[in-house]
C-alpha cells in the first residue's frame, strides 16, 4: 500500500485507491479534467506514518516538592564550606596550610575586637572610593568626547585602545617614579585601571544608540543638547553601568597590588603581614572580606540598575 | 505667518466641507529644503494652499538614480497615498521631505510644521508615553497638550506606561499622538501600519480617518498595500523608475467598500501599474 508513492507516473492506477478508497472515489476525482487525470495519478499518495508518544513515556508528574530558589543557589557554597570544615576539622590539612572556619572566625573576633580590622578596612575603602571616583569621571569624560565628536574619536579612541593593552600593574614602577609611594600613587593606580572599563562600555553605549531614535528626536525638534539629554545619555546608561560593574571589580584587584608597596595600613597590608606571620586564618579572613566587598559593590550597581533602568523591566509605575 | 499663529492658538474647527480635499486649510508656511529659493520660491503666489511642492527632484546614490525628475504637489488638507515597489524610492522621498537627506537636486518645498509617523513607532524606550508625545514640544502647557493628544488616540489612561509595555497598535497610536500634538500642516506616514496585525490595522484606519477629519493636515501616506491606499486616500500615486508613473484621484464613493465595482477597477489598475498579476492576486 505505502509503495504507491514510488510508482512511476506512467503506471496504471492501482485497483484500490490509497487508504483503501474504492477505485470509483479515486476515479471521480481524476476525471474532473483530462489534464488533471495524469497529474492526479502522478501525485504521490500519503504514506501511513508511524506514531509515537513525543515524550517517550517520560511524563513529569505535576509539581514535585522543591526548595526556594535562594536555598538551591546556596547549595554550592554550602558544599564548599562543608568540605573546608571537614578537611581542616579532621586534621587532613594542617592548620598552618589552611585555617579552619573556626580559626578564621576567631581571627575575625580578635581583629574586630581591638579595632584593627576596621582601621585597615576604612583605609582601603577610602583608597578604592577615590580611585573609582577619579577613574569613572575620567572614563566618562573621555567616552563622551570620543562618542559625541568625530575629532574626539580620532584622538581619544585609538590612544585608549593602545593603552588598554598595557597591563596596569606594569605601570607601577613608572607611577612610583612619577608620584612616589604615598596615598596618591595608590589612588592613581586604581584610577588608571578603572578608566578603561568605564570608557570602553560607555563609548560603546553612546555609539550603540539607535540612529533611528536620534533621527526621530531631530524630527520632533530636539536640538543638540536636547538629543544628548533625552536620547543619547539614557541610551548609553546601560553600557555605562556594565562598565561601572567591571571597574569596581578591577578596583579591588588593583587595591591588593597597591597595598603591597610601602604601606602600613589597609586590607592588603594586613594580608601581606599575615603571610609574614604565617597566619593563614588572617589571610583567609582577608580573602573573605574581599569577596564580601565585591558582592556589596555588585549589589550597589544592581540597585542602581534597578532604579535607573526600570523602563527595561517594564514597570508601569502606577 | 499670521495663519500659522492663528492656527496655533485656536483649535482646528471642523468644517462642513470635510469630504472635499484641500478645502479646509488655507496657505501654509512652506520651508525650502534645498536651502536656496528657486525662481518660484516661497514668495511665489502659486504656493498658496499647498503643503508640498516638488519640482524636478533628483537623488542618486553613486551610479544608481533613485529619484529622477520627480514632480509632486500636495494641496493643504489633501490625503495622498504613495505606492511603489520595494526600492522604488518611496522612503527616499519621505526622508527628503522630512529634511534628513540634503544630497538632492531640484526644488523642494514642504510645510514648515510637518511631522512623521515611522513604520516602527520609534518611541524612546526610557521615556513614558506622555513624555514621548511631548518630546521636543515647545511652548507652555506641554503636558496638558500631550494629554489631550493621548486622549484623542484613546490612550488617556496609559500616559505613565513605558513603551515596552505597549502593544504594537498602542505604540503606533502614541506615535500618531506625537505627530498630531504639533498641529502639523503636513503629516508623513511611512508604512505606519505595516507591522500591525490585520484587525488592529482596520481599527487604526478608522482612527487615522477620524483624526484627519478633525485636524485636516495634508497627508502623505506611504504604503505597500493597495487596498489601504484606496480606502484612505483622496489621491493615489505610484512611484516607479524615479518618477510618478501614475497619479489618480480615488473616485470610489464613501463609505469605501471593497465590494464596490469602482474599488475593484482601481485596484486592478494600481496592481497592474505595480507589476502584479491581478488574476493571481484576485484569486485569494
Amino acid at each position: 500500500m505505502t509503495d504507491v508513492s514510488y510508482l512511476p507516473a506512467t503506471a496504471p492506477p492501482p485497483k484500490a485507491g490509497p487508504h483503501g478508497l474504492p477505485p470509483s472515489a479515486a476515479g471521480s476525482a481524476a476525471t474532473r479534467s483530462a489534464a488533471g487525470e495524469t497529474r492526479a495519478n502522478a501525485a504521490p499518495a500519503a504514506t501511513t506514518p508511524t506514531l509515537e508518544d513525543p515524550t517517550g513515556g517520560r511524563r513529569s508528574r505535576g509539581t514535585r516538592l522543591s526548595a526556594p530558589g535562594w536555598i538551591r543557589r546556596l547549595t554550592g557554597p554550602a558544599v564548599l564550606f562543608a568540605v573546608w570544615w571537614a578537611v581542616t576539622g579532621t586534621g587532613l590539612v594542617g592548620g598552618r596550610v589552611l585555617a579552619s572556619p573556626l580559626a578564621v572566625a576567631r581571627a575575625f573576633g580578635d581583629l574586630a575586637g581591638d579595632g584593627e580590622l576596621w582601621n585597615n578596612l576604612s583605609v582601603s575603602l577610602v583608597r578604592v572610593g577615590w580611585g573609582v571616583l577619579f577613574g569613572v569621571a575620567a572614563g566618562l569624560v573621555l567616552a563622551v568626547l570620543a562618542g559625541f565628536f568625530r575629532a574626539g574619536e580620532h584622538i581619544v579612541d585609538s590612544s585608549m585602545n593602545f593603552l588598554r593593552t598595557i597591563p596596569i600593574i606594569a605601570l607601577l614602577p613608572l607611577i612610583i617614579v612619577w608620584i612616589g609611594i604615598g596615598e596618591s600613587a595608590k589612588i592613581f593606580l586604581i584610577s588608571a585601571g578603572v578608566v578603561f572599563p568605564v570608557y570602553m562600555n560607555t563609548f560603546a553605549g553612546i555609539r550603540g544608540v539607535d540612529v533611528k531614535l536620534v533621527e526621530a528626536g531631530r524630527t520632533f525638534g530636539l536640538g543638540r543638547l536636547g538629543l544628548i539629554r533625552r536620547v543619547i545619555i539614557p541610551g548609553a546608561l546601560p553600557g555605562f553601568l556594565i562598565g561601572l560593574r567591571w571597574s569596581l571589580g578591577v578596583a579591588w584587584l588593583l587595591l591588593v597590588f597597591a597595598e603591597q608597596v610601602n604601606t602600613d595600613r589597609g586590607i592588603g597590608y594586613l594580608l601581606t603581614s599575615a603571610q609574614g606571620w604565617n597566619r593563614t586564618d588572617i589571610i583567609i579572613l582577608c580573602l573573605v572580606i574581599y569577596g564580601l566587598l565585591g558582592l556589596l559593590c555588585d549589589g550597589i550597581v544592581r540597585v542602581l540598575e534597578g532604579s535607573l533602568l526600570s523602563w527595561r523591566r517594564g514597570f508601569s509605575g502606577t | 505667518m499670521a495663519t500659522r499663529l492663528q492656527r496655533y492658538l485656536s483649535p482646528p474647527a471642523p468644517t462642513s466641507a470635510q469630504d472635499e480635499a484641500g478645502q479646509a486649510a488655507g496657505p501654509t508656511g512652506l520651508a525650502s529644503l534645498t536651502g536656496h529659493t528657486g525662481p518660484a520660491g516661497p514668495a511665489g503666489g502659486d504656493t498658496d494652499g499647498v503643503a508640498v511642492r516638488v519640482r524636478g527632484l533628483r537623488r542618486s546614490f553613486g551610479e544608481r538614480v533613485v529619484l529622477d525628475g520627480l514632480d509632486l504637489t500636495i494641496a493643504a488638507g489633501e490625503f495622498v497615498a504613495l505606492l511603489g515597489r520595494s526600492g522604488s524610492g518611496k522612503s527616499t522621498l519621505l526622508r527628503i521631505l522630512g529634511g534628513f537627506d540634503t544630497g538632492i537636486e531640484g526644488d523642494v518645498l514642504a510645510a514648515t510644521r510637518r511631522s512623521v509617523v515611522f513604520q516602527e513607532a520609534r518611541l524612546l524606550p526610557w521615556t513614558r508615553a506622555l513624555g514621548n508625545v511631548t518630546l521636543g514640544l515647545p511652548g507652555k502647557d506641554v503636558a496638558a497638550r500631550g494629554r489631550v493628544a493621548l486622549a484623542e488616540v484613546g490612550l488617556a489612561d496609559r500616559e505613565r506606561a513605558w513603551p515596552v509595555t505597549l502593544s504594537g497598535g498602542e505604540a503606533q497610536r502614541v506615535a500618531l499622538a506625537r505627530a498630531l500634538v504639533r498641529e502639523p500642516d503636513l503629516v508623513m506616514l511611512d508604512e505606519p501600519f505595516g507591522a500591525l496585525d490585520a484587525l488592529t490595522r482596520i481599527r487604526m484606519h478608522a482612527l487615522l480617518q477620524e483624526l484627519c477629519r478633525r485636524h485636516r493636515p495634508a497627508v502623505l501616506f506611504v504604503t505597500h498595500d493597495v487596498d489601504e491606499a484606496i480606502l484612505l486616500a483622496d489621491r493615489v500615486l505610484v512611484l516607479a523608475d524615479g518618477r510618478l508613473s501614475l497619479d489618480v484621484p480615488v473616485g470610489v464613493a464613501s463609505p469605501r467598500l471593497r465590494s464596490d465595482p469602482a474599488f475593484a477597477v482601481l485596484r486592478s489598475r494600481l496592481l497592474a501599474e505595480l507589476g502584479v498579476d491581478d488574476v493571481a492576486e484576485g484569486a485569494r
